[in-house]
């Protein structure tokens, strides 16, 4: 097929890669020079900039609290889904439709459904009420409770992005033969080890790339925070959108931009490299 | 949970397993709960107008709703510009990412050619960049080439978002389509193009029209690009983004649901082709 016309697949993938060269790869290398340069000269004035801003410090800290809560608790709730839907025989479809809603929910519109539930005059605290637990309206989005507005953000953001992942591991549970299930199951081995011994290896690509996926989206985290919380819970992202649009500072939003993209490296590295994916016992 | 375990510690295997199964559909209508109820509270919400937001305590019952402060906020002077130009930038990313994605899915799918690993590497790095956060730099290209402020610049970007993404999941439903079929058609006389567009298209078409709601969805819940790119012709999530601090309550929760409804419709739209397509893309 391919010998006497060599140049038909090179001429189909050519618009997709000029395309990837000009909006992908040039704006990255704009960005890392926009970051490291200053008035046309290597300088790290920028990033000393960024260092010392009053919100730096918090806004890495934040991110990276986010990340370490939000995305342990998306993939085990994922997992979860996935083994009791692989129990489930009629209704199947449906509730896997139900799961899978938040996937077409962007992340700004999650953080408004929580704030109608987290509001002062809101569902939370009208339960909250109703069952005696407080006597007056409390307020969890401010910045006098911090610790309220990040378990408030974890939330919005474990609430959407767990369909994702579930997607994901779903489709790598139905990957696996039931052959290795059932033999583990004739040799006396319970549950608890099927899971641990026999699933969970044979997911792992599948695991490997929500992971990835979720890790990077979850550097990313922007718009759910600022509907929830405006300007009272900095985060990476958050920072650089405020330096390029309200400080018109783009040098240093691009230092924020470099740092994002570095996390996100190192993070799909560190899962390359743990969840290493051995080919040879994939099913 | 007492009565629970009392069950199964004295009674017969038959009622051990009915427990269990108890237990599954429990946790499995919470789950879907969890993912409904929250949707269901921001449309009162959104249906409930200015009073709805201080009624205090609520008690979550769909009482002294109404349509009109829905349609009060679509009437607002830039909702409903804001809803046709995220249209307009979701359809551009839409034709884009398949024009370009689809034909780099076939080389992908039915040629072995030099450089194709490397073009793979490069689809799947873009997985570990932070994307839209290369809007950044591009806000001074875009102002020059005219492209800053437009549907089509943001279009471009969301492009970058979506195309990997196509091109990963082409592959794998060319991939699908028998090659002995489209072989066949060529022994009857059919050129190259006319067997594509008489054989496979078809074939694969579904899973072609899956990804362009996929591309869709990706554009449509697009937040921080398309807030940085835009001044004047903001997209749907731009729009709700900067007036967000500004807002009254129910307004907010107006534009949350404004933003659910379409993407909830299309991922319903696509729901059988979900797990494989992500089975797919996650290889």
């Amino acid at each position: 097929m391919t010998q006497n016309r060599p140049w038909i697949p090179y001429l189909l993938i050519l618009p997709s890669v000029a395309f990837l060269a000009l909006l992908f790869v040039v704006p990255l290398v704009q960005t890392i020079w926009l970051a490291l340069s200053d008035n046309g000269a290597p300088s790290l004035a920028n990033a000393e900039r960024m260092v010392t801003d009053i919100n730096f410090t918090r806004s890495v800290r934040n991110t990276f609290l986010l990340t370490i809560v939000v995305v342990p608790v998306q993939i085990a709730i994922a997992l979860a889904m996935g083994t009791m839907v692989s129990k489930v025989g009629r209704g199947r479809e449906t509730i896997l439709w139900i799961w899978t809603i938040p996937l077409g929910i962007s992340d700004l519109a999650a953080g408004l459904v929580w704030l109608s539930i987290l509001q002062n005059t809101g569902y939370f605290n009208s339960l909250l009420f109703s069952l005696g637990v407080i006597g007056r309206q409390a307020s969890w989005l401010s910045y006098q409770t911090p610790i309220a507005l990040f378990i408030a953000i974890a939330v919005a953001e474990i609430w959407r992005g767990t369909a994702i992942v579930m997607v994901i591991i779903v489709a790598g549970l139905n990957q696996v033969p039931k052959e290795f299930k059932e033999a583990a199951e004739i040799f006396g081995a319970g549950p608890w080890t099927r899971f641990w011994r026999i699933t969970l290896p044979l997911i792992r690509p599948a695991l490997q790339s929500a992971l990835i996926l979720r890790t990077v989206l979850a550097f990313e985290v922007f718009a759910v925070v600022y509907a929830l919380g405006g300007r009272n819970f900095p985060v990476l992202v958050g920072e650089a959108y405020n330096w390029q649009n309200q400080n018109q500072n783009y040098s240093v939003a691009a230092v924020y931009a470099v740092l994002i993209m570095i996390i996100s490296l190192a993070a799909t590295l560190i899962y390359l490299k743990a969840l290493k994916v051995d080919p040879e016992r994939l099913p | 949970m007492s009565r629970e375990t009392m069950s199964t510690i004295k009674a017969s295997p038959a009622s051990f397993a009915s427990s269990r199964r108890w237990l599954l559909w429990s946790g499995i209508a919470a789950l879907c709960a969890w993912v409904l109820v929250p949707i269901y509270l921001v449309a009162l919400g959104a249906l409930g107008g200015r009073q709805g937001v201080y009624i205090w305590p609520k008690t979550g019952l769909p009482t002294g709703i109404s349509l009109e402060p829905f349609i009060l906020f679509l009437k607002t002077e830039g909702v409903v510009q804001s809803f046709l130009n995220s249209f307009g930038a979701a359809g551009i990313t839409v034709a884009l990412s398949i024009l370009l994605g689809a034909p780099a899915g076939y080389a992908l799918a039915r040629y072995d050619f030099r450089g194709k690993d490397s073009y793979r590497l490069l689809v799947l790095l873009t997985r570990a960049f932070p994307l839209a956060i290369l809007a950044l730099p591009l806000t001074v290209s875009f102002i020059r080439l005219g492209l800053y402020d437009t549907i089509i610049g943001v279009g471009l970007i969301h492009t970058v978002l979506a195309l990997p993404f196509a091109a990963l999941v082409t592959q794998g439903i060319f991939l699908g389509v028998p090659k002995e079929l489209e072989e066949a058609a060529w022994v009857f006389g059919c050129t190259r193009v006319q067997a594509f567009f008489k054989v496979v298209a078809p074939l694969a078409l579904p899973g072609i029209v899956a990804t362009a709601v996929f591309a869709f969805v990706i554009s449509w819940n697009e937040v921080f690009a398309a807030s940085v790119l835009t001044v004047r012709n903001r997209t749907l999530t731009a729009y709700l983004l900067t007036v967000l601090s500004e807002s009254p309550m129910h307004y907010r929760f107006a534009g949350g649901l404004v933003l659910i409804l379409p993407s909830v419709v299309f991922i319903f739209a696509v729901r059988r082709y979900l797990f494989a397509i992500w089975g797919i893309s996650s290889k």
